[in-house]
């Protein structure tokens, strides 16, 4: 898939700070629910700050009103959400639904986590964009965002 | 391996002009803020009429700068703060500022994690923010997103600083009042000292004074003040104010320092003086930065003037009269 | 003593010199070794060979014998050949009916102790019906409110006879009080009780990030635990310090053991502050180890851990009772080495790090189900597990000699590496103020935090090699469908239910003066909030009203950003 130029110069690391601009993705790392675990969140966030994007991190036991309030502040362009209690059906289901009620659907949704395949028709209505599997490699959750934010445009 | 994309039709979002947004944000929008402050951030040219328009609302809100060294606790004490103003029925807004990385340009912006709980509760707007290369404490566009704010009307605005110590006083001409937020048992007594910042403090505010150490802070602080090594302003002494951000303990005497501080500069006059130098300050800043984007822009006529010195043709100092379009024989040293 | 003379030694040097000037030299010569240097996971350099000479400098003291001090042999005299470790698979889902009968399966499947894990909302002391337990009730483990529900969970089993382990934390004084309550209901004798609660809270600052308070409160919360189990209930151990939640979230072995090692120090220190000796409380703290996939490191790491902990206990705090100084643990092989690709492969991992385990040491055991890197195991990968360790156990004669491996040149050595590595951390942390200081400061938690980044970054770029994943990849294997455990969607309704009726029927103004009186007593730290807990439990106050009563007085914990 092919990137346009503004999305280019986050995966140009050496470029001068100061003319960071319109290109630089912005991305809400959360943890939703009650589930504690936060090792992959924590390595995906430094992977994505690694990539050249700006990292909101919430921190734990978020509601997913809560996560929906902090990304519409942040501007983000992407909520990515870790999961690893079991219980990513009704979260997501209540994440998409405070996106739309605030009209903020062009924020996209990426999972992780523990996520089994038979979910993820389930996830994809609740509006999760896509879904990165846990045994991911760096490139390939850095390459999923890029690619689901050069489909869209800058807004 | 490969990710499942969802097979829903791609996100569309149209592009919103600036100067669409700005009803929204003066009506305090939170979605048309949030989308503001990004094109300031990113330097948009389209926001830059947007912009003009927003400036002319400001000048409302009270302008608070928190800072201090790592460590010392100041998002906790941020989330305390908005918490003790939004019971006063204020609508506080927030810039925290964290460093990008050198190497990739990207950050990790992690003083959420602390004011979320309160940006929630008291509907606070919390925005984080990278300071993109920029060096001083803040980001390039702090001040833009203060102004955003500020013409959305929220007040007071808090800025809390990067918190990596001596470069850190931009938030000197950014801030009406300033509170450098020191805390004990990080190594030294004062560890403001080491960075430089003591001397810039309207307020000392020392965190965890629930622990035992924290009196013998507050003690070499006052001291301090009394040999006169923190010079007070005429009219106002900088109150030393131990806290816990913790337990919330005596937050309400910052709260009430801070607003204390802001009726000493009204009643005094002194904030149309601080309002000059404020002003001045970013009229600097922001030439400063213009300058830097010609020249980055303009590569050949830079590359023309870099040979020159590399080739001792020239000094610095006359390639750069030239840079500027002045006259170099009438150059001054 | 050392283990071999001073000449022998010598002549062993000479012969090694020998070597390699000769058949070594010549080898590689002709074939150069894989990679230019080997060491284990947590990385301590590997040699090509080891010798007597390697270990040279370890006095047989540091040896010694199983059962006796410094325990590097075995916990037991006897071992394996007395008593073999105790099977105890974890499950806990749904309503607790729901987990009894899983129980009542394994039972007679050959298991041979309990263990519960809860779900979410009961380890945070929270109620089914608090909005944030939404989407999580009964989800990844057993749902508990009331006093009620853990009768139901252990329905029909007799809690004289089979131990139980409770894997739960913040609020485990009062799952605690409940349990003592149902025995106690059902006429047990409560020194006749076993089991441990887990009951670790530091580890979950630092690791399993399931909190409630502060820290300090929720250590005090131990203390109490500890102090009145000993008194009243001799034969629970009230804690399990977990170094597998810290190998969980990235630590390596070393880290593990030394920072369990330092929390341990941190808690004895806080009983013996409150008045108690250290022989009063000590025989009955527990652990809970990992066994990863690095098979000689882990096999020497449970040996390391037994010496290093004999030491601090005789050594530090001067206990005198041998059962104070005996390191028991509990074992679970590494769910994070599990992969979803290939599956079936997870069987092989699993039995090879449960044979660590064993040749380790063990006490007792939990083999993750092939399927348990991503789901509740079901009932079919749960016999497997079981099987592994009969098979283990039964057929293949590793359990007759006790420490099999012991005196083996390379893993003396290694144990004795181990070993003083672990001492060096000891030394920054007391250096730094003490483990509680450290974990508040979240110093634990940026090594463990960097550790388990510079992992995934050996896995990215290959260099850690996991077959099926990164090596020997086969396109067309992909990830296997799997049977999941499915979860009942009406099991949170029912609690909800259980919950209304509980309220509607018990003397609610007895249980508001109760728990107004336990939010007095936390006020001080003197006081022991067991007795009070348990009265509460008697009178159905529920497990949030408890656990909320007390949040009120102390706060939240307020997470350091680490990142």
């Amino acid at each position: 898939m092919t990137e346009t130029s503004t999305v280019d110069q986050d995966s140009n690391p050496g470029a001068d700070a100061e003319v960071h601009s319109p290109g630089t993705i912005r991305v809400l790392v959360a943890k939703l629910g009650l589930d504690g675990h936060d090792r992959g969140a924590k390595i995906v966030a430094r992977i994505l700050r690694d990539a050249g994007m700006e990292v909101v991190y919430t921190g734990l036991y978020k509601s997913p009103n809560e996560v929906v309030n902090a990304a519409i502040q942040e501007d983000v362009d992407v909520i990515g959400v870790s999961l690893l209690s079991g219980s990513h059906v009704p979260l997501f289901r209540e994440l998409g639904r405070c996106l739309r009620e605030q009209k903020a659907e062009h924020i996209f949704v990426v999972a992780g986590g523990v996520i089994p395949e038979q979910d993820y028709a389930a996830l994809s209505d609740s509006g999760v964009d896509a879904i990165v599997p846990q045994e991911a490699r760096a490139d390939l959750i850095v390459t999923t965002i890029r690619n689901l934010i050069a489909a869209r445009g800058r807004i | 391996m490969t990710a499942y994309t969802s097979s829903r039709q791609a996100k569309r979002a149209a592009y919103i002009p600036s100067i669409e947004l700005l009803s929204g944000v003066l009506a305090g929008s939170v979605p048309a803020i949030a989308r503001m402050i990004s094109r300031a951030e990113g330097g948009y040219a389209e926001a830059s009429d947007a912009l003009a328009e927003i400036y002319r609302h400001t000048g409302k809100a009270h302008i608070v700068g928190i800072t201090g060294v790592p460590g010392a606790g100041k998002s906790t004490l941020v989330s305390s703060l908005i918490k003790a103003f939004a019971s006063d029925g204020y609508k506080v807004g927030v810039i925290a500022v964290d460093p990008s990385s050198p190497f990739s340009g990207g950050a990790i912006l992690g003083d959420r994690v602390r004011m979320n709980d309160a940006a929630q509760s008291c509907q606070a707007f919390v925005r984080s923010m990278a300071t993109r290369g920029h060096l001083g404490g803040l980001a390039r566009s702090t001040l833009q997103a203060v102004d955003i704010l500020d013409a959305a009307g929220y007040s007071p605005i808090i800025i809390e600083t990067v918190g990596v110590g001596q470069d850190e006083v931009e938030v000197v001409t950014a801030a009406h009042t300033i509170v450098v937020l020191s805390a004990p048992g990080l190594g030294d007594d004062i560890q403001a000292i080491k960075a430089g910042i003591l001397e810039i403090a309207d307020i000392h505010a020392v965190s965890k004074c629930d622990k035992p150490e924290a009196s013998a802070t507050v003690s070499a602080l006052k001291g301090m003040m009394a040999l006169g090594t923190v010079k007070a302003s005429a009219g106002w002494n900088p109150p030393v104010l131990p806290v816990s951000s913790v337990s919330g303990e005596r937050i309400g005497d910052l709260k009430d320092g801070i607003g204390q501080h802001w009726a000493h500069l009204q009643e005094s006059g002194e904030l149309a003086e601080r309002q000059r130098s404020m002003c001045r300050t970013r009229i600097l800043g922001t030439a400063r930065h213009l300058f830097q984007l010609k020249f980055n822009e303009d590569v050949e006529e830079m590359e023309k003037h870099i040979q020159a010195v590399v080739n001792r043709d020239v000094d610095p100092l006359v390639a750069a009269y030239r840079l500027l379009g002045w006259d170099s024989e009438a150059r001054v040293a | 003593m050392n283990l071999f003379s001073a000449q022998a030694i010598e002549d062993v040097r000479e012969k090694q010199a020998e070597w390699e000037d000769g058949e070594l030299a010549a080898a590689l010569k002709s074939r150069p070794e894989e990679k230019p240097a080997y060491e284990t996971e947590c990385g301590i350099a590997l040699k090509r060979i080891y010798t007597a000479a390697d270990v040279a400098d370890i006095p047989a003291s540091d040896l010694g014998f199983p059962g006796a001090y410094p325990f590097t042999r075995g916990a037991y005299p006897t071992m394996y050949r007395g008593r073999p470790w105790t099977i105890r698979q974890v499950a806990g889902f749904g309503n607790p009916e729901a987990t009894n009968q899983r129980y009542k399966y394994m039972i007679q499947t050959g298991q041979t102790g309990l263990s519960t894990d809860f779900d979410l909302p009961t380890l945070l002391g929270l109620d089914s019906d608090n909005p944030m337990a939404f989407g999580e009730v009964g989800r990844v483990g057993v749902a508990i409110d009331t006093v009620d529900d853990v009768d139901r969970l252990f329905d029909g089993i007799d809690l004289e006879k089979i131990s139980v382990s409770l894997t739960i934390n913040p609020s485990a004084w009062v799952i605690y009080a409940m349990f003592v309550t149902v025995a106690e209901q059902r006429g047990y004798d409560l020194h006749k009780l076993t089991g441990t609660l887990q009951a670790d809270p530091l580890k979950e600052y630092v690791a399993q990030k399931e909190w409630i308070y502060p820290v300090r409160p929720a250590v005090r919360l131990l203390r109490d635990l500890i102090m009145h189990s000993a008194r009243t209930t001799p034969k629970i151990n009230p804690i399990s310090l977990s170094g597998y939640h810290l190998s969980d979230v990235g630590g390596n072995a070393l880290q593990e053991i030394a920072f369990i090692m330092a929390f341990t120090i941190a808690y004895c220190e806080e009983v013996i502050d409150a008045g108690m000796d250290i022989d009063d409380f000590a025989p009955r703290l527990s652990f809970f180890f990992i066994s990863h996939q690095d098979f000689f490191e882990q096999i020497c790491k449970f040996r390391a851990a037994r010496r290093v902990y004999a030491k601090i206990m005789s050594e530090r705090f001067k206990a005198k009772m041998p059962e104070s100084m005996r390191l028991r643990v509990h074992v679970q092989t590494a769910a994070m080495s599990l992969t979803k690709v290939e599956h079936h492969n997870n069987l092989m991992r699993t039995a090879i790090q449960a044979l660590g385990a064993v040749l380790g040491g063990c006490q007792s055991m939990h083999t993750n189900g092939l399927d348990e890197a991503f789901a509740i195991p079901t009932e079919e990968a749960m016999k497997l597990a079981i099987r592994t360790q009969q098979i283990i156990r039964e057929e293949i004669n590793v359990t007759s000699v006790i420490d099999p491996l012991g005196g083996s040149y390379f893993v003396e050595r290694l144990t004795s590496d181990m070993e003083t590595e672990i001492w060096k951390v000891l030394d920054e942390v007391n250096e730094r103020g003490g483990a509680i200081k450290l974990v508040e400061e979240g110093w634990f938690q940026q090594k463990l935090a960097d550790s388990a980044y510079a992992t995934f970054k050996k896995i990215d770029s290959g260099e850690k090699i996991s077959v099926g994943v990164n090596r020997y990849v086969d396109e067309t294997s992909g990830s296997a469908r799997v049977h999941i455990h499915p979860y009942d969607d009406h099991c949170t309704q029912l609690q909800i239910d259980r919950l209304n009726a509980v309220r509607t029927n018990r003397d609610n103004g007895r249980v508001r003066r109760l728990l107004q009186e336990l939010a007095q007593q936390a006020e001080s730290d003197d006081i022991n909030l067991l007795p009070k807990t348990i009265e509460l439990v008697k009178a159905r106050a529920t497990l949030g009203e408890i656990c909320g009563a007390l949040r009120d007085v102390w706060g939240s914990y307020a997470e350091p950003m680490i990142v």
